[in-house]
């Protein structure tokens, strides 16, 4: 899309860009060349000097069993995140869509986990669980069921999930009310008349309709367990016990600040700036059919 | 509704409800938490409703802080949050609005690569290249300012979409007039534009708000000195601080301040803030 009627000016619109070009130019481009420089180097530990090894920060990543674990996990956590998250949203978004009366009560109730920070929502959910005063593990072990997440891999990553769900449910949710509000009440109303209960009218018309968005969901869903759960983890569990909770992201920074390995560390983010680059091309791919489904 | 069936009404209502309840019920046990006595906080099971000493708890965070690791007062942190906050929702807002307009309203060398350039900038999330960006803001020596916790984040082309879509839906006959008569493109920009742009802006600043608030990982890093602690990152880092016997109640208030001003912002902006979410993804 282009503007017809334009201004004419020589230098004014170069001042206009010229802000955010710089702050780009120096706060984007800038590192991210450097992350891909310094991936084909290795740095010795003391600084200073530093060697040329094109690819073998690389060839170590990919043969570092480490790294394969941080990888299938990512996978399993972004895809418990994902389902749970879009489930539940889903679950509730049908329901809302239902209650003519008080539905905007219910909304205000549930879009306010979206303001909270992932860190504190990290906080809260440790709180919860807390091995010595959580009140959900106090419950756990009075059925019987010993929750640790500070030493229990397994519901450490369980705990991390929920906490990620807790904080992305209200966008889930304001996406799939959308969608469904946009639905004409007219096919709706057809299909009742022909006889289809509430059951069929959601899997037959109601869910095929509302797919597009499910799958845009899917997708920024993916993209926030990748990336945007940092804080979650960083507050409950740091990447542990063990590599529990060690996602990719994760590891970027562990590797990279703790762990001082600068060259494999900017070989992963190189790593992962390629997964959001075909993330982000699968997202606009998609979005361009959305608008005529 | 197609029908009245009082019993999936009934069920809607119920499942909603029950979801709300999932869904507030960690604020509520942060609440709870932040009211009583430290003593009461370490005996199991921990009390479902609030204590008498909820004055006492706020009082003391916000003036003196809590911690182990070294406490600051939360005003302190407050203030940093918010203006940290501001500052990267309205810088973000007034550089994006004006490279929208250039693109948008003028005809030049290079326009496509500039769109190009900011366009990539959309795919990669600060976390993935944090290493070598957290180098360039020391090499530039930003390390412990306001500058460096604002403006490396303000470059996002979020903003500028949004501003580039609104732009190109405003009619041309407006600006057709505008330069009939005699209107210079600033002109044009300040007594048209911006003022059309009002719901779009405020769309934009309640998303950015609760983005520059909500930031973690990067004052985490590159702030040493306590004045320019946020509250998000103290609260995380003092939750992180084993051995010792936690003050959960002091704690659990210090989450809460740091909680309150961005849902207040969604509360009270829902509109704008639901705009916001929606415009940015399209």
């Amino acid at each position: 899309m282009e503007k017809r009627v334009t201004f004419n000016e020589r230098w004014l619109p170069y001042l206009l860009v010229g802000p955010q070009m710089i702050i780009t130019l120096v706060f984007f481009f800038w590192p991210s060349g450097q992350a891909i420089y310094q991936s084909v180097l290795i740095e010795d530990a003391f600084g200073g000097n530093s060697k040329f090894v094109f690819l073998d920060n690389f060839i170590n990543l990919f043969s570092d069993a480490g790294y394969y674990a941080s990888a299938r996990l990512t996978v399993v956590f972004s895809f418990l995140v994902a389902a749970i998250g879009l489930a539940f949203s889903l679950l509730l978004a049908v329901m809302a869509d239902r209650i003519i009366r008080g539905a905007t009560a219910y909304k205000a109730f549930l879009v306010w986990p979206y303001a909270v920070a992932p860190a504190v929502a990290g906080v809260l959910w440790g709180f919860l669980f807390n091995p010595s005063v959580g009140i959900i593990a106090w419950m756990l072990q009075g059925i019987g069921i010993e929750f640790n997440y500070v030493t229990n891999g397994n519901q450490a990553l369980l705990l991390v999930v929920i906490a990620a769900v807790w904080n992305q449910i209200s966008y889930n949710f304001l996406f799939f009310l959308a969608g469904l509000q946009s639905i004409p009440k007219s096919l709706i109303e057809a299909a009742a008349i022909d006889g289809a209960g509430p059951g069929r009218r959601f899997w037959d018309i109601i869910f095929p309709l509302l797919s597009p968005t499910g799958f845009f969901l899917l997708v920024i869903n993916i993209i926030y367990s990748f990336f945007g759960t940092f804080g979650v983890i960083d507050a409950l569990t740091k990447g542990g016990p063990g590599h529990a909770t060690n996602i990719l992201v994760y590891k970027v920074y562990n590797d990279g600040f703790r762990g001082q390995d600068l060259g494999g560390s900017s070989a992963q983010s190189v790593i992962l700036m390629i997964v959001v680059v075909a993330l982000t091309f699968v997202q606009f791919r998609f979005i361009e059919r959305r608008v005529h489904y | 509704m197609v029908e009245n069936r009082p019993f999936l009404t009934m069920l809607s209502h119920l499942v909603v409800i029950l979801g709300v309840i999932v869904i507030a019920f960690p604020v509520w046990m942060t609440f709870v938490a932040s009211t009583h006595s430290q003593e009461t906080m370490l005996q199991s099971p921990i009390p479902l409703l609030p204590g008498p000493h909820l004055l006492e708890n706020y009082t003391k965070v916000l003036t003196e802080g809590y911690g182990r690791v070294g406490s600051t007062a939360v005003t302190m942190t407050l203030t940093n949050s918010l203006i940290m906050a501001l500052g990267v929702a309205l810088g973000k807002i007034a550089i994006s609005i004006i490279s929208a307009f250039a693109i948008v309203y003028f005809r030049f060398p290079g326009r496509m690569y500039f769109f190009w350039a900011i366009f990539v900038t959309l795919m990669l999330p600060v976390e993935v290249r944090i290493v070598p960006t957290y180098g360039v803001v020391a090499n530039l020596g930003m390390l412990d300012s306001y500058g460096g916790l604002i403006i490396p984040l303000i470059a996002s082309a979020t903003a500028t979409f949004l501003f580039r879509q609104f732009f190109l839906s405003v009619p041309d006959e407006l600006t057709e007039a505008a330069r009939v008569d005699g209107a210079s493109p600033m002109r044009f920009f300040w007594d048209i534009l911006l003022p059309m742009s009002r719901t779009s802006i405020a769309a934009m600043f309640v998303i950015q708000f609760i983005y520059g608030w909500n930031q973690y990982l990067w004052p985490l890093l590159i702030t040493t000195k306590e004045s320019y602690y946020t509250v998000v990152m103290t609260v995380s880092r003092q939750a992180n601080v084993v051995d010792s016997v936690p003050s959960w109640n002091l704690l659990m208030a210090m989450a809460m301040l740091a909680m309150l001003p961005p849902v207040l912002v969604v509360v009270f902006m829902q509109r704008q803030f639901v705009r916001g979410l929606v415009e940015t993804e399209k």
